[in-house]
C-alpha cells in the first residue's frame, strides 16, 4: 500500500514539474510578446507625436492667414467680422419639388374655358 | 544507548564486601553522567552556532551579490507587471481651450563622439564642419586627436543632418536618442508658454525642464507620469490669440508705440482667453536674457502680468463703485469739479476744465481728476485700500506662470490723504495690466471677486462679493457712456455696446522724481457686451503716438481705443459673441416643410 503511495507521489511530483517547466517557457514567451507589443506600441505612440506635431505646425495660424492671403481670388475668405451673423429667415431653403400637374381641375366660376378665349 | 545504571549491583556488592560506602560510586556516576551531558549540550550548541552563523553568511553574500549587481546593471524597466503606461512617459503636451496643440515632444537625436573609434579623424571633421556651419574643422579635428575618450558635438539634429552624419560613415560618431519640445505655433503666446530647456543630460536620454512661463510653473505636472501623457489644458484659445496678436501688433506699429499688451478676460469663470505682450520671441528658440539695460525692454518680458505701471484714469471707475457701494454717492450726485484742488503744496488739475459741477456719471465720462479726487476723500485712505486690496491690486496676481510673482503691484509707502486722491484717477499705484482686467472683470460682472487663471475652468467662479449687482450695472452704464459720448467715442462698435473707459498716464523719470512730458503709457479698459458683461478687454500701448494731425496725439482715445476698437470687432465674433443689431423681421419659428 505504501508504495504505491511512494510511487504515486513521484509521479505527482514529476507532472507537477513537467507543467512548471511549460509554464514557465509560456510565461517568458507572454513577456517577449509583451515587450514587442510595447515597442510597437510606443512606435506608434512616436509617430501619432510627430504626426500630430506636423498638423499643429500646418494649421499655425500664421501659415493659415498667409494662405488664404495667397488664394484670395479663388476662395475670397476674410476674416470673421460681425456682420458674418445672419438670421435663420435669410437662409433660403430648398422649396418642396411639386408633381407635375397631369389632370388639372378649373376652379373658375363662369365655366370651362373655350377655345376661342382671347385671354 | 546503553544508560549505565548509577548504582551498579556489581560495584555495589563488590564495594559492600570491601565495606565501602556505595553510595560513593552513585555519586560518581552521577557526576560522569552530567559531564557527559554537558559536552552533548555544549556539542549541540555548538552546531547550532555554526548552521546559524553559515545562514547568516549565506544571507549577507546573497545580499551583497543582488547589491552589486543592482548597481552595475543599467535599470530596466519591470516588464512582468502592468501597472501603469510604460511607454506614455515623455512630458505632457500642452494644449488651448479646444484641445489645439502648442507645445508637444518630438523625437531627435544628439551626437557624440567617441574619438578612440575612429578611423580617419581628419575626414571626419572636415565632413561635419561641412554639415554644420557654426563648426570649425580644426578644431573639431583637434578635439578628435586629443586625450578625451568622449565628445559632444551637438545637443540636438534635425532628421536631415542625421542622415547626413550617418553617411559620413565613421564609427566614432555616435547618436544619443533625445526628446525635444517643439511649439508648433512659433511665437503665437510665447510669454505664456515660456519655452523648455535640457536639465541633466545623459547619452540615452536627456531631462526636458521648462524654463519659463507655464512650462516652468507646471514643471512637476507635466513630468509626472502618473498622468499618463494627459494633456495640460490652458484657457487660452489660439485662434482668439492669433488674431489678437494680429491686431495689435498692427496697432503698434500705426501707433508707432515701443510696446503694447492685451488682456482678454471671460468676467465670469476668470479665464484668460488671450493674452498678448510685444514685442515678442519665439520659444523654439528662446533669446538670451539681456546682460545690460532695462529687462523691460527685453522681448522676453510680459507686459501683460510682469509690467507694472501707473495705469491712469481707468482707476476711476474702482473709486465710483466704491462711493456707491458705500451710499455715499450715487450716478447723479453732482460733485465739485472746480479746479485746481489744492492739497498741501500739491495741486490736481482736470484736462480740461469741466465748470463747477459734474453728476458722477459725467466725472466719468469726462474724466475729472478733481471730482474723482473728491469722492476718494468722501471714501478715505483706509476704506480705498482696504477696497484695492479685495480686489487683489496689492499684491503680484495669483496667474499661473513663473513669472507672476515679479510683477508685484508698486504702492506708496505712506498710504496718505494725498495717495488716497491719486490713486483714486490711477497715480501712485503702479500695477498690471492683468491686475486691471481682474479688477474690472470682479466689478463689473455682477460684482463678484474673479481671480485671473489660465487653467480651463468648468463653471464661474461664483467669489465673495465686491460690490452689488446694482452698482455694478450702473458702473457699467457709466463705461457705456464714456464711449457714447465720452473720451472714448471710437471705441464704438456697432453690435456689441462696448462699455470703457480710457487711461492716459505719464511715465515716471527713470531716476524719479518726476515724469516724461512726451511719453506716456495709454491704456483702454472695456467691458462687452454691456448689457450682458462677458469679457473684459485690456489694451496698453507703451509710448504711443498718433501723428496724423499737427502735432502728436497721445491720449488713449486717439491710441489705445482705436485698436481695442478693433480688437473687439475681430474677437467677438471669434468668441460667438453675436452682434446686437436692429433686424428688419422678428425672429419667429418658420414652418419650412410639410
Amino acid at each position: 500500500m505504501r508504495g504505491i503511495l511512494y510511487v504515486l507521489s513521484a509521479l505527482a511530483v514529476m507532472g507537477l514539474g513537467f507543467w512548471a517547466y511549460q509554464e514557465n517557457y509560456k510565461t517568458q514567451q507572454s513577456i517577449r510578446d509583451v515587450r514587442v507589443l510595447h515597442a510597437q506600441i510606443g512606435a506608434a505612440h512616436e509617430r501619432l507625436g510627430i504626426l500630430r506635431a506636423e498638423w499643429a505646425y500646418l494649421n499655425r495660424p500664421d501659415r493659415l492667414a498667409d494662405l488664404a492671403e495667397l488664394n484670395f481670388d479663388r476662395l475670397g475668405l476674410l476674416p470673421l467680422m460681425p456682420d458674418a451673423f445672419g438670421e435663420v429667415e435669410s437662409i433660403i431653403y430648398p422649396l418642396p419639388e411639386i408633381l407635375p400637374i397631369t389632370d388639372p381641375i378649373d376652379v373658375n366660376s363662369i365655366g370651362p374655358s373655350t377655345e376661342d378665349d382671347p385671354l | 544507548m546503553i544508560r549505565t545504571p548509577l548504582r551498579p549491583l556489581a560495584q555495589i556488592l563488590k564495594a559492600r564486601a570491601k565495606g565501602e560506602n556505595p553510595d560513593a560510586i552513585e555519586a560518581e556516576n552521577r557526576r560522569k553522567r552530567n559531564e557527559e551531558g554537558r559536552d552533548a549540550a555544549r556539542d549541540r550548541a555548538e552546531g547550532r552556532l555554526l548552521v546559524l552563523g553559515a545562514m547568516f553568511f549565506c544571507a549577507f553574500v546573497v545580499i551583497g551579490a543582488r547589491m552589486g549587481t543592482l548597481a552595475n546593471t543599467v535599470p530596466e524597466e519591470p516588464r512582468a507587471s502592468a501597472v501603469g503606461n510604460p511607454i506614455i512617459g515623455q512630458r505632457s503636451d500642452i494644449v488651448d481651450r479646444n484641445g489645439r496643440i502648442l507645445a508637444t515632444n518630438l523625437e531627435t537625436h544628439s551626437l557624440y563622439a567617441h574619438p578612440q573609434d575612429m578611423i580617419d579623424p581628419a575626414n571626419a571633421a572636415k565632413q561635419l564642419a561641412a554639415i554644420f556651419p557654426d563648426m570649425d574643422e580644426e578644431d573639431l579635428l583637434e578635439r578628435f586627436t586629443g586625450e578625451r575618450k568622449f565628445i559632444w558635438i551637438r545637443k540636438q539634429l534635425s532628421p536631415e543632418q542625421l542622415q547626413q552624419v550617418h553617411d559620413i560613415g565613421s564609427p566614432g560618431l555616435l547618436f544619443g536618442p533625445r526628446e525635444t519640445r517643439l511649439y508648433p505655433n512659433g511665437p503665437i503666446m510665447a510669454h505664456i508658454l515660456g519655452g523648455a530647456s535640457y536639465g541633466r543630460e545623459g547619452v540615452s536620454s536627456a531631462e526636458v525642464i521648462g524654463v519659463a512661463g507655464v512650462e516652468r510653473h507646471f514643471d512637476a505636472y507635466l513630468r509626472d507620469p502618473a498622468n499618463e501623457g494627459a494633456a495640460l489644458e490652458l484657457s487660452l484659445d489660439l485662434t482668439v490669440q492669433a488674431a489678437a496678436e494680429e491686431v495689435l501688433a498692427g496697432g503698434m506699429s500705426l501707433m508707432n508705440a515701443k510696446g503694447a499688451a492685451s488682456v482678454l478676460m471671460d468676467v465670469h469663470t476668470g479665464e484668460i482667453i488671450s493674452m498678448v505682450s510685444l514685442p515678442d520671441f519665439d520659444p523654439n528658440n528662446r533669446p538670451r536674457v539681456l546682460t545690460e539695460g532695462d529687462q523691460s525692454d527685453s522681448p522676453l518680458f510680459n507686459r501683460a502680468v510682469q509690467g507694472v505701471y501707473e495705469l491712469g484714469s481707468v482707476f476711476k471707475i474702482f473709486t465710483t463703485a466704491q462711493g456707491m457701494e458705500l451710499g455715499l454717492i450715487n450716478q447723479n450726485t453732482l460733485i465739485d469739479t472746480e479746479g485746481p484742488l489744492e492739497w498741501g503744496r500739491f495741486k490736481i488739475r482736470d484736462f480740461h476744465d469741466y465748470g463747477d459741477e459734474l453728476t458722477t456719471t459725467d466725472v466719468i465720462v469726462k474724466s475729472s481728476n478733481i471730482g474723482t479726487a473728491r469722492v476718494a476723500m468722501m471714501i478715505g485712505a483706509e476704506r480705498q485700500r482696504s477696497f484695492l486690496d479685495t480686489l487683489g491690486f496689492l499684491e503680484p496676481t495669483p496667474t499661473e506662470l513663473a513669472e507672476a510673482p515679479t510683477g508685484k503691484p508698486l504702492l506708496p509707502r505712506n498710504w496718505s490723504e494725498i495717495s488716497t486722491m491719486t490713486i483714486s484717477y490711477g497715480h501712485g499705484l503702479s500695477s498690471s495690466p492683468l491686475h486691471l482686467a481682474a479688477g474690472y472683470a470682479s466689478v463689473l460682472n455682477g460684482g463678484t471677486l474673479v481671480t485671473p487663471t489660465l487653467v480651463k475652468q468648468e463653471g464661474p467662479q461664483n467669489g465673495p462679493r465686491i460690490v452689488s449687482e446694482s452698482v455694478s450695472a450702473r458702473s457699467r452704464d457709466m463705461l457705456r457712456q464714456v464711449v457714447v459720448r465720452g473720451t472714448a467715442s471710437f471705441g464704438d462698435v456697432p453690435g456689441y455696446g462696448v462699455g470703457g473707459k480710457t487711461g492716459t498716464a505719464d511715465k515716471p523719470l527713470t531716476r524719479g522724481g518726476g515724469y516724461y512730458d512726451d511719453k506716456v503709457i495709454s491704456t483702454f479698459a472695456s467691458v462687452f457686451p454691456v448689457d450682458d458683461p462677458q469679457y473684459v478687454l485690456i489694451v496698453t500701448l507703451d509710448e504711443p503716438s498718433e501723428n496724423s494731425g499737427d502735432k502728436p496725439r497721445r491720449t488713449a482715445g486717439w491710441t489705445a481705443v482705436p485698436v481695442a476698437a478693433e480688437m473687439i470687432r475681430r474677437v467677438a465674433p471669434l468668441l460667438g459673441v453675436r452682434p446686437d443689431v436692429e433686424t428688419l423681421r422678428p425672429v419667429g419659428v418658420t414652418l419650412t416643410s410639410n
